[in-house]
């Protein structure tokens, strides 16, 4: 094999799913940084700062940002963060590697899509990152992009031409990328499995994946959909978003009958599913890495999954609460304020089933497993912020202020965030070969979770005094006055907590080259993924969380293990 | 390769198929939704007329599935001489449709039905065209498997390809009533 | 050990940062704000109860089972007690619902009267416009093509409408205290949205669209309006006044107003 076909276009499943863990950290960087440059503008919006001079020599001159600029990155930090990390790892990264091992699959039903996909994933971030350097610079629509801003063109503001274009380009292509990889877990996950995998003994990992690809499957048509009609409104003079009788800029824009709730629908019909495309996998990661260090079952295995699947099918049917204040019927805003809260049953099932699962256990505390307990803390407070506003009543005050950022970062970036880690550090020592460094784990962990807590609770604060989102300056109003001391703790706290991920990232190098190598099984886990790499098909005979069944010579009975005592 | 795990790389791309026959349903679902979204916010909507040319490109269309069904079955019993002839007329019936096509947008546009004209056109536009374009895919599929009927790689043992590409042909074919009868039917109903 | 006391820490410290409200709502100035600020005090008991609840356990499940060479016993789950708890947060969250649809059906639902002092608001990048239909009472036509602020025509009144002669426009919102106002919301470009902190009311502005909104505020002030839905560059700047004025003070504002335009 040439190099060529090993590392960069590999069909196999191992490689495939190293590159999308790299790409997304890549991106995770990249996102990283772009939050400390808008929170440092934020709380210092007038003084110089030559590294952004650095960056941006015009949009930045003599050191200040301008808003565009600030919106810009801000648009840019939610895409990638959204799409490219919390969409990419989870599934893409630690999908490909482990679905088929802990399946007992030889790699995914289609390499050849698999490999596609990722390619087509990674020329999605790179033309998204383009729109950094083209005439006027990254849009400045949001993670949203709603029209008419995001339809009209260049005259809505730098970075609404060339930038925005390429933003809808590097979305579709993520979208086509994401289906071909939806139908590759499906029927992987449907007809490779080994013999002896009933899908009741799978994993609960490997049902998240389904039920993520499930969603995708439906999500993302309808997002690539949506994308082309944005796509033909700006470039090929359209109504399907615009009404008429626009006046932008004082230019008056020859469209007609167009509708802007039209989009918000269509985005929103993918925009709540994806929120569960991000997490799912990751409460996947969370119920197993608590059950292996526990030494415990999963605690209600089938309650589990159809509180997933539940959550997989209400996902679909909730997307009106991000729109209770946008015009759309106020009877609506009603239903979906119900269903909203219905989702939050097989939620609160998934909490509840999380403590029962440690409750009696034998908790070993390394880092994966503080990781996945750190999740189940930040869900429960994502999660409870999320019942306000999914009370109309509520959102009417709440609606795009620093309360929902507090309560997305929460819910969707940290607590994903937090399973990405936690299967990181549990699932290193098969990627590699090495462990990661226990120390160097905790001391991230620990900053990290409250460096957490410490950026975003005090956004909630910020929203119930009223601070709208989106702002690149709050100097305008009188009361804004009252949250700058808030803010300026919030950059504080944004800063340490971003500076501590280099730290993570020193622990994965060191221990890439000085880890201490790791065993066959280094947690005594009971899946496949830890059975020592051979050409024989395993045969299955249990399910996946047997651990401490009594009478069994050791405290975990792997899945092809028959009761050996 | 067994024949238990060439069993299964069938069925995989059975279920592979069905997985992307969902997402083609989302696909143009969100474009239908969109439709009756758009004529309800707005007066504006007008449809699109109907040239004689698309029910003769419906029977064309029609007609090269009836004739790839044919050949897959021909294949499947071992009769390969007969499925290279039907397999071939298919794969030109299939080009002839997206040559009327063609015909059918130039025409629109010398009617004055542009994408950018009307309402009930950009849908018309949009529709159609996904419709080629995933049309265009089957249809390399089809040469595909025409070159390698020809370099004899075909076989009822070997016909996996065959049945999907059909059977995704056929799909197309019904996505292609039902675009006909959303865009001159209700697009220019009352 | 040493996680589980921290997040008993971290618990106490977000809870005591919402009960400490150093950083808290505007005091309200309709029935409605007071209402909505009853039904946040209620989310926010139960939802803190809840949370203190659940961080407190999982902080003690962590330290009193930490691993001490115990073994773990083996449970598999219970369905009797999924339902139980199935049935308890069910009931819990259609709760909520119920207990707050009655303020949202209150704004939303309530009918509009026609004896209501209707003000066309209007918002474009970045900044807003109001309209008073005059001493007729009647809105006059507008053209977009004859927008000109520069010359006091942000609504594009054409001169020669009877209707429009008489239309007010201005750039601070004034309204009489104690009495119902019927905002109609228009956009000329990109979306926008109205927000006034001290009414507790949020709605976007819609282009293509009137979107009506039913507004009373009893106390006399003025207060910030502030725009709250992305519209480009200058969505931070995009500020105005909500001014309300004893009634009858308004009247004779608006009388005066009326008669300079004739
Ligand atoms: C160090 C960690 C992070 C910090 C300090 C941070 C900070 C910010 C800030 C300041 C904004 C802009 C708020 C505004 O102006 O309205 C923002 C927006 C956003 N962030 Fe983060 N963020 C972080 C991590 C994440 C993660 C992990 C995610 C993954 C979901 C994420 C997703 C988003 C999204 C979706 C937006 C909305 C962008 C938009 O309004 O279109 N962030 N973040
Ligand atoms: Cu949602
Ligand atoms: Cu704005």
């Amino acid at each position: 094999m040439s190099f060529l076909s090993r590392y960069i276009f590999s069909t196999n499943h191992k490689t495939i799913g190293i590159q999308y863990f790299v790409l997304a950290l890549t991106a995770a960087l990249l996102g990283t940084a772009l939050s400390v440059l808008m929170r440092l503008h934020l709380t210092y919006p007038e003084a110089k700062i030559r590294l952004f001079e650095i960056l941006w020599p015009n949009a930045a001159a003599g050191g200040v940002m301008t808003p565009e600029l600030y919106l810009s990155l801000m648009t840019m930090h939610g895409t990638i963060m959204v799409f490219f990390v919390l969409t990419t790892v989870p599934q893409g990264g630690f999908g490909n590697f482990f679905l088929p091992l802990q399946i007992g699959a030889e790699d995914m039903a289609f390499p050849r899509i698999n490999m596609l996909s990722f390619w087509a994933t990674a020329l999605a971030f790179l033309v998204l990152c383009s729109a950094f350097v083209v005439e006027g610079g990254a849009p400045l629509a949001g993670w949203t992009a709603y029209p008419p801003l995001s339809a009209v063109g260049s005259i809505a503001g730098p970075g609404m031409g060339k930038g925005m274009t390429l933003w809808v380009v590097s979305i579709a292509l993520f979208c086509a990328a994401s289906l071909m990889g939806a139908i590759n877990f499906i029927t992987t996950i449907l007809e490779m499995r080994t013999r002896g995998m009933s899908l009741f003994r799978m994993p609960l990992t490997c049902w998240a994946w389904l039920v993520t690809a499930l969603i995708s499957l439906f999500a993302f048509a309808v997002l690539f959909a949506a994308g082309i009609l944005l796509l033909l409104d700006r470039e090929a003079g359209t109504s399907f978003f615009l009404p008429a009788g626009l006046v932008i800029n004082d230019r008056i824009l020859d469209r007609k009958g167009g509708s802007p709730l039209l989009w918000q629908h269509l985005f929103w019909f993918f925009g709540h599913p994806e929120v569960y495309i991000a997490i799912l996998p990751g409460m996947g990661v969370v119920s197993t890495v608590l059950s292996v260090f526990s030494r415990k079952p999963v605690f209600g295995y089938r309650a589990m999954v159809w509180a997933m699947l539940a959550i997989g099918f209400l996902g679909f049917l909730v997307w009106g609460h991000h729109m209770f204040i946008s015009g759309m019927s106020p009877y609506s805003s009603l239903a979906f304020s119900v269903l909203t809260l219905a989702i939050g049953v097989p939620s609160a099932v998934k909490t509840f089933n999380w403590l029962g699962t440690i409750l009696g256990g034998r908790l070993h505390l390394e880092t994966a497993m503080l990781w996945a307990l750190a999740f189940v803390s930040v869900f429960v407070t994502g999660g409870l912020s999320g019942i306000a506003l999914g009370q109309p009543a509520l959102d009417m005050y709440f609606h795009d202020t620093y309360f929902v950022v507090g309560h997305f970062h929460i819910i969707m970036g940290v607590a994903a965030v937090f399973s990405i880690l936690a299967g990181t550090f549990y699932w290193w020592p098969k990627m590699t070969g090495r462990m990661l460094s226990e120390t160097l784990g905790r001391v991230h962990f620990y900053v990290t979770f409250l460096g957490v807590y410490a950026v975003f609770i005090p956004m909630h604060f910020a929203g119930i005094v009223g601070n709208p989102r989106r702002y690149s300056d709050f100097g305008q109003f009188e009361f804004l006055k009252d949250v700058q001391g808030l803010h300026k703790f919030i950059t504080h706290a944004a800063f340490l907590t971003a500076a501590v991920q280099l730290l993570f990232i020193f622990n994965l190098i060191w221990s890439l080259y000085r880890g201490k190598k790791a065993g066959d099984n280094p947690w005594n886990a009971t899946t496949l993924e830890w059975l020592p790499p051979s050409h024989q098909p395993h045969i299955v005979v249990r399910g996946a969380y047997d651990y401490s069944v009594p009478g069994a010579r050791r405290d975990f009975l792997m899945q092809n293990e028959s009761n050996g005592q | 390769m067994n024949v238990a795990a060439a069993g299964a790389r069938r069925r995989a791309s059975f279920t592979g198929l069905y997985a992307f026959f969902a997402t083609m349903i989302m696909f143009f679902g969100a474009f239908t939704s969109a439709m009756v979204v758009r004529r309800g916010a707005s007066k504006d909507w007008q449809g699109v007329p109907t040239p004689n040319l698309l029910w003769i490109n419906t029977g064309v269309l029609a007609l090269s599935s009836v004739v790839a069904e044919r050949a897959r079955r021909d294949l499947q019993n071992g009769n390969r001489r007969l499925f290279n002839t039907l397999w071939a007329a298919a794969t030109v019936l299939g080009a002839c449709f997206v040559a009327g096509q063609i015909i059918v947008w130039r025409d629109l546009q010398q009617a004055g039905v542009y994408i950018n004209s009307h309402s009930g056109g950009a849908f018309f536009y949009v529709g159609t065209v996904a419709h080629a374009a995933h049309l265009a895919g089957g249809w390399i599929a089809m040469v595909y498997l025409l070159v390698r009927a020809f370099s004899l790689q075909l076989g009822p043992g070997r016909r996996t390809a065959v049945d999907i590409t059909t059977l995704y042909w056929h799909f197309l074919g019904v996505l292609w009533l039902y675009l006909l009868w959303l865009f001159w039917f209700w697009g220019n109903w009352e | 050990m040493f996680f589980a006391i921290l997040l008993w820490i971290t618990a106490f410290a977000v809870a005591a940062g919402f009960f400490v409200k150093r950083w808290w709502f505007p005091p309200p100035i309709s029935r409605h704000a007071m209402a909505f600020d009853s039904l946040f005090a209620a989310n926010l008991i139960a939802g803190g109860i809840i949370f203190l609840a659940v961080q407190l356990a999982l902080g003690f499940v962590i330290f009193r089972y930490r691993d001490r060479g115990q073994r773990a016993t083996f449970s598999t789950g219970s369905t009797r007690l999924e339902i139980i708890l199935i049935s308890l947060t069910a009931i819990l969250f259609l709760g909520a619902v119920a207990a707050s649809s009655g303020l949202w059906s209150a704004v939303h639902f309530t009918s509009m009267q026609s004896s209501d002092l209707k003000i066309e608001t209007a918002g474009k990048q970045f900044a807003w416009s109001f309209r008073y239909p005059g001493p007729d009472g009647k809105f006059g036509k507008t053209d977009v093509r004859l927008i000109n602020d520069a010359a006091g025509n942000p609504f594009g009144i054409p001169d020669d409408d009877a209707a429009g002669k008489d239309d007010i426009a201005t750039s601070a919102l004034r309204i009489p205290a104690g009495r119902p106002v019927q905002l109609l919301l228009h956009s000329h470009d990109v979306l926008h949205n109205f927000f006034v902190r001290e009414l507790r009311v949020k709605q976007d502005l819609v282009p293509g669209m009137e979107i009506p909104l039913r507004i009373q505020a009893d106390k006399t002030g003025e207060y910030e309006i502030a725009c709250s839905e992305l519209c480009g560059l200058g969505h931070h700047q995009m500020r105005s006044v909500l001014i309300v004025m004893p009634a009858a003070e308004f009247d004779a504002w608006l009388a005066q107003q009326g008669k300079r335009k004739q």
